[in-house]
């Protein structure tokens, strides 16, 4: 037992270090001019959409500046504001906008620096390709259960649905469903990978899922005859985006004021695209 | 496991029995040191759920978390139906596993000096090996889409292909633990048997299980215990839909599941309260298992 014991560890280290050997950030390029003769830690924590891209930044970081450390940790938009409300990290993230009762009690300054859009998702071999929003709200809450009442083939419609803590479902049910309800018996996945997944598998099934996780494997719904591409979340047209904040106590301190200037340098906005979020400018 | 060696058994001469006294005080000091932080983190984690349970049955939110309906963002927090959902998705993990173990176990043993009998064994053995997070991958590229395609209803996600999954994983907890009480028969009970002319099959049925009662009796508790605990599984496969269930193809969601989902949340809000009421659910569950296995365990009065 011993050594099957140890044949299966054998089989999951060599899974760690094929994972760890994925091919490197193109940012460790770029100049990281703005840390010359600084040194320090900087804490990151909150939002967990930003979680990869602050990974990547802060990897480059301390690469090229051996003296800085950044540690990067998630909890969700409302703990990004608690922490860096109370001071115990530098950088608070959040995927929403602060409330002005936030910005106030704590005196937080924000900076945007990237947008997140959220796709209604479907199988690719479901005819249906255009939703009104209110059909999405509809689905969603149970009173639309066939996908024949929307134009596609007689089959009963699968829900899927994101976790509680999920900011990509925060966005989706405030500018998508309008805070409306969500039926109960809707399947819950824990990422959008395995959202992906879910819908790329069942030929039932309606999703939603971070335009920048869209691929082949399943289809993107139009809003009302708006695709969900990049372009149109950033022109505004399509309707179910946010933009994701670094927010700190007041001013920041140089060092990072330093990490936020990379985050918002064009290599940093490599890091952003990497991961499927969409520049700002 | 018959790798430990006893420590006085290499010891020659006398002077060498001083040695061996005091390598016998520092093993003993560092077991009981083990012991010692093991059931000082037990207690800190019980410790730690009370302190941020407790506070909820003071502020009189314990009965909106003890209620049957999960809609966070419609300001309702019951728990309920995740407490249905483990005991379910355990009981009928159980269910499909106990019988399919005891077989496999009554063959393996019967048939111990046949290659298909050592096969058995040893591909039951080499299944504790195999991740949790491989089943689960595994089932939902594989029996999602079956069940989903043959009963033509609901996602693939549900209780019946979680069970399924989690029999498969509990299988070898149950198998190992009777085949280790029924390696206790002693040999002068087997040569009785094989003298009375019971037949392989006859002789585990009639003379190793009974004897192997108790064991039979903590390897269905045992294999509970890992079903209720398991969360993967669960969270994979189920659907994680906070509902009850009432056909084996609804979506359900485990206790163990609720937490991995929900941890993330504002730590603020009753939700992440109902993080911690489930932890502690958990934890009396555990509790209870163990308790039940220790009274299994002692000798007959």
């Amino acid at each position: 037992m011993a050594r099957f014991l140890s044949a299966s560890v054998l089989i999951m280290l060599m899974a760690v270090l094929a994972l760890s050997a994925a091919p490197p950030t193109r940012a460790q390029e770029a100049p990281l001019t703005g840390f010359n003769n600084l040194e320090g830690n900087i804490d990151i924590a909150g939002g967990t959409a930003h979680i990869p891209v602050m990974k990547d930044a802060a990897a480059a970081v301390m690469k090229a500046n051996p003296k800085v450390r950044i540690t990067v940790a998630g909890g969700g938009s409302g703990v990004g504001v608690q922490k860096v409300g109370e001071g115990l990290v530098d950088i608070g993230n959040t995927g929403r906008a602060l409330t002005p009762q936030e910005v106030e009690k704590f005196g937080l300054k924000s900076f945007p620096f990237a947008i997140d859009g959220v796709a209604v998702a479907v199988h690719p071999g479901n005819p249906v390709g255009n939703l009104s929003p209110q059909q999405v709200q509809e689905i969603f809450a149970g009173k639309i259960t066939d996908w024949k009442a929307v134009g596609g083939k007689e089959a009963p419609i699968n829900l899927f649905s994101r976790d509680e803590a999920s900011g990509t479902r925060e966005v989706f049910w405030e500018k998508c469903l309008k805070k409306g309800p969500v039926l109960e018996k809707a399947n819950i996945v824990a990422s959008n990978g395995a959202m992906k997944m879910a819908v790329a598998q069942d030929p039932n099934a309606i999703g939603y899922l971070g335009i920048g996780h869209v691929d082949k494997t399943v289809r993107a719904v139009k809003l009302d005859g708006v695709e969900p591409t990049q372009e149109n979340a950033k022109s505004g047209k399509y309707p179910v985006v946010r933009q994701l904040y670094m927010n700190t106590k007041g001013e920041p301190k140089p060092l990072v004021k330093a990490f936020i200037d990379f985050i918002l340098s064009p290599a940093g906005g490599q890091i952003i695209q990497k991961h499927g979020y969409i520049l700002l400018k | 496991m018959a790798s430990g060696q006893n420590p006085l058994a290499d010891t020659g001469a006398a002077p060498s029995l001083r040695r061996a006294a005091r390598r016998e005080t520092l093993v003993r000091t560092a077991l009981l040191g083990a012991t010692l932080i093991s059931g000082l983190a037990i207690c800190a984690i019980l410790g730690f759920l009370l302190y941020f349970s407790l506070p909820l049955v003071f502020q009189g939110q314990a009965g909106e978390i003890l209620a049957w309906r999960w809609r966070p963002f419609q300001g309702d927090f019951g728990i309920l139906p995740m407490v249905v959902g483990s005991l379910l998705l355990a009981f009928s993990a159980l269910f499909l596993a106990y019988p399919v173990g005891v077989g496999l176990c009554g063959f393996a043993f019967s048939q111990q000096h046949h290659p298909w009998g050592r096969l058995v064994l040893a591909v039951v053995r080499l299944m504790t090996g195999v991740p949790t997070v491989v089943y689960g991958f595994v089932s939902v590229f594989l029996l999602v889409p079956l069940v989903r395609t043959w009963f033509e209803q609901g996602t693939g996600f549900c209780w019946l292909t979680a069970g399924l999954t989690l029999s498969i994983l509990i299988l070898p907890t149950i198998v190992l633990l009777i085949w280790s009480q029924l390696e206790q028969t002693t040999p002068e009970t087997r040569l009785a048997a094989i003298a009375l002319g019971f037949t392989p099959s006859q002789e585990v049925l009639w003379v190793h299980f009974p004897q192997a009662s108790r064991g039979l009796a903590a390897a269905a508790v045992l294999g509970f215990g890992r079903a209720v605990g398991d969360t993967l599984v669960a969270l994979m496969v189920a659907g994680n839909a906070p509902q009850i269930s009432t056909s084996p193809l609804d979506a359900l969601r485990t206790l163990t599941a609720h937490i991995a989902l929900v941890l993330a949340t504002d730590s603020t809000s009753l939700a992440y309260g109902s993080v911690f009421a489930s932890g502690l659910i958990l934890f009396a569950t555990a509790a209870a298992v163990n308790l039940a296995l220790r009274r299994l365990k002692a000798p007959p009065p």
